[in-house]
């Protein structure tokens, strides 16, 4: 074992105490390891197995019922920039504005800039409906979003 | 109506509103001192109860009777679960509640805490809510300061530890026992009920479930009383034996094709159009509105003539809407197509089915396959009588599934064939294109 650092080992170990059972340590530990490593990758699920006493199965079938983690095959740019396509935003434009970001970067939804900065997705209401239409910089929103304004947001993260 | 005085929302916008000082100055904690000096908790639970207090979440299940639910003398732990995970398409007011006035909540919390002896409260929140998070991560921290958390609460002997929980960008985690499934680890996957939480919740242990908007109003039933609480909303409709009414003040949020989208905070039983018209600004562009979904996605949809209808926990269903759900109307105005709207609402929920019951995992699939046919010029009029058969056969309420998502996802779809078959047989015999965007990858 050494592929998770000490300092993330630690930092998940430090989540135990707050559940009753280490299982519940999953989510969190998944968290940790993917803000950090931009994914979970195979052997970093077996690590967080062994630490909360579960098969890296179980690990795995938590982790990918959630799109939100990714393996290592498709790893997060430096920012994930989550565009919403759900009703408030799409009366207002978003999908046209989700087309012209995947545009801008040469990805479809889901993809990373060749850069390695952006990956843009789509998003399923991320409640900021009255700053439609409406993104998240990993989890800051940002509102009433135009053409213009995701073309500087672009810029602004491509730096 | 004369003009309401907001009391949930009262501190939004006020310099510091998230601070424990600012909160404790402007009367702050003074419900759960008052609770605990003078309150035991089979009387807090009496107050809620007597408060008529239905839950914010969607269902409007009265929370004083919830309480009661929990097994008498349980040696614990008792679990409090609150759910922040407000992914409803078209809701935000949990979120407004957190980043501006988390403390209002907190107090709630507490006093849920104390009337239903939960020595843990775990405040799971959507991983899309991080200001949220990061708010309450201070404030939870500042409470804990001033032993307002923690061990012999305010000298009381009552102690309390409050965790926070972040979920993964997965809508079926609001629903109370997917919640549960995704605290606890795992997948989330609903549970089947009964054993209903109460009994049976987070790690097996009795739990309650509540809204974030829910218990901040327990904060002000115990500070402002029972009839304060009471002398706002709707009381019950003697036409409908199992309407225990609608009291209370009520967060409300207006998106879409409006001048002026934001929350507002009135009374339960305010109507459609007075929302739109009065307090969002009107149908932008000087248009009409064709339509409006009435409280999230999942509660159906209201034609403009319908817009008069109250939105109180009764009122939606007199037209046919599934209930108040979350208090969120989006306005479509006249140009919007139908199909567009019945699209993007069916692909919600095609993305969102948790998969696990067949009938919603290839329903919700079908249902969007066939709005997104309709809409690009290539529907049958058979599709419509489709649509209605799966949005009538999938859910609850039918009996073929496991949990409320798919009630949600058939109620739409009824909704728009039954209120809009003339524009839908219209678009279909013309073969209209729609003429808005379509990602074919985005699905
Ligand atoms: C598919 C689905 C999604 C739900 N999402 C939420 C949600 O995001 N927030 C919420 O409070 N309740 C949600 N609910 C309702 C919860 O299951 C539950 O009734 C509620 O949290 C109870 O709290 P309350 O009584 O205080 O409203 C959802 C229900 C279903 C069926
Ligand atoms: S109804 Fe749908 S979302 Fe709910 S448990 Fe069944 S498959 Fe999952
Ligand atoms: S619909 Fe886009 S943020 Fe709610």
């Amino acid at each position: 074992m050494g592929f998770l650092s000490e300092d993330l080992k630690q930092k998940i170990l430090a989540c135990l105490p707050r559940f009753p059972n280490k299982q519940a340590v999953t989510l969190p530990a998944l968290h940790l390891v993917q803000d950090e490593l931009r994914c979970v990758p195979l052997e970093a699920m077996r690590e967080i197995a062994a630490m909360l006493d579960l098969s890296p199965a179980e690990v795995h079938d938590t982790m990918s019922f959630y799109g939100f983690f990714r393996d290592e095959q498709h790893p997060l740019g430096k920012t994930r920039l989550w565009m919403c396509r759900s009703l408030a935003c799409s009366l207002l434009g978003a999908e046209e504005l989700l087309d012209h970001a995947c545009k801008k970067l040469n990805v479809k939804p889901g993809g990373t800039s060749a850069d390695g900065k952006i990956t843009v997705e789509f998003a399923e209401c991320i409640g900021g409906c009255e700053g439609a239409p409406c993104a998240l910089i990993n989890d800051e929103h940002r509102m009433n979003l135009t053409t213009e304004k995701v073309e500087a947001l672009l810029a602004e993260l491509r730096q | 109506m004369p003009e309401y005085e907001p009391v949930l929302l009262r501190r939004v916008g006020r310099p510091n509103s998230q601070s424990i000082d600012t909160y404790r100055a402007d009367g702050g904690y003074r419900a759960l001192e008052k609770a605990v000096a003078q309150l035991t908790p089979e009387q807090v639970v009496d107050q809620v109860k007597a408060s008529g207090l239905r839950g914010r979440g969607g269902a409007g299940f009265p929370t004083g009777l919830k309480w009661t639910f929990l097994p008498k003398n349980h040696p614990g732990p008792i679990y409090l679960a609150v759910n922040g995970d407000e992914s409803e398409p078209c809701t935000f007011n949990n979120r407004v509640l957190l980043e501006e006035d988390p403390h209002q909540f907190l107090e709630g919390v507490i006093l849920a805490a104390y009337a239903t002896r939960a020595w843990v409260a775990y405040i799971y929140l959507r991983y899309e809510y991080g200001r949220c998070y990061r708010t309450l991560e201070k404030a939870v921290a500042e409470a804990y300061a001033q032993g307002l958390l923690g061990r012999d609460i305010l000298g009381k002997g009552f102690h309390l530890d409050v965790h926070l929980a972040r979920g993964a960008g997965a809508y079926i985690c609001g629903e109370e026992t997917g919640l549960l499934e995704s605290l606890e680890g795992k997948r989330a996957w609903p549970r089947v009920k009964p054993p209903f939480p109460a009994v049976e919740g987070a790690f097996r242990k009795p739990t309650v479930v509540n809204n974030i908007e829910t218990l901040a109003c327990v904060t002000h039933i115990i500070d402002r009383g029972v009839d304060w609480f009471k002398s706002m909303g709707v009381p019950p409709d003697p036409k409908n034996p199992r309407d225990p009414g609608s009291y209370g003040p009520k967060l409300y949020n207006i998106s879409g094709h409006v001048n002026k989208p934001g929350t507002v905070e009135l009374p339960l039983g305010v109507t459609v159009r007075e929302l739109i018209d009065k307090y969002g600004g009107g149908v932008w562009k000087g248009r009409k509105a064709k339509g409006a979904i009435p409280g999230g996605i999942s509660m159906g949809i209201m034609t403009e003539a319908e817009f008069d209808t109250p939105l109180d926990f009764n009122g939606p269903g007199k037209v046919g809407c599934l209930g108040l759900g979350t208090g969120a109307v989006t306005v479509f105005d006249e140009q919007t197509s139908i199909a567009d709207v019945l699209y993007n609402i069916t692909r919600f929920f095609s993305h969102e089915s948790c998969g696990q019951c067949t009938p919603c995992r290839e329903g919700t699939g079908w249902m969007m396959k066939m709005a997104d046919r309709i809409r690009r010029g290539d529907g049958r009029l058979e599709d419509l009588k489709i649509l209605e058969e799966i949005g009538n056969a999938i859910g609850i309420m039918p009996g073929t599934t496991i949990c409320g998502l798919a009630d949600g996802a058939g109620w739409p779809v009824k909704n728009a064939i039954k209120k809009f078959r003339p524009e839908f047989e219209s678009l279909i015999r013309a073969g209209t294109k729609s003429t808005s965007l379509q990602l074919v990858s985005a699905h």
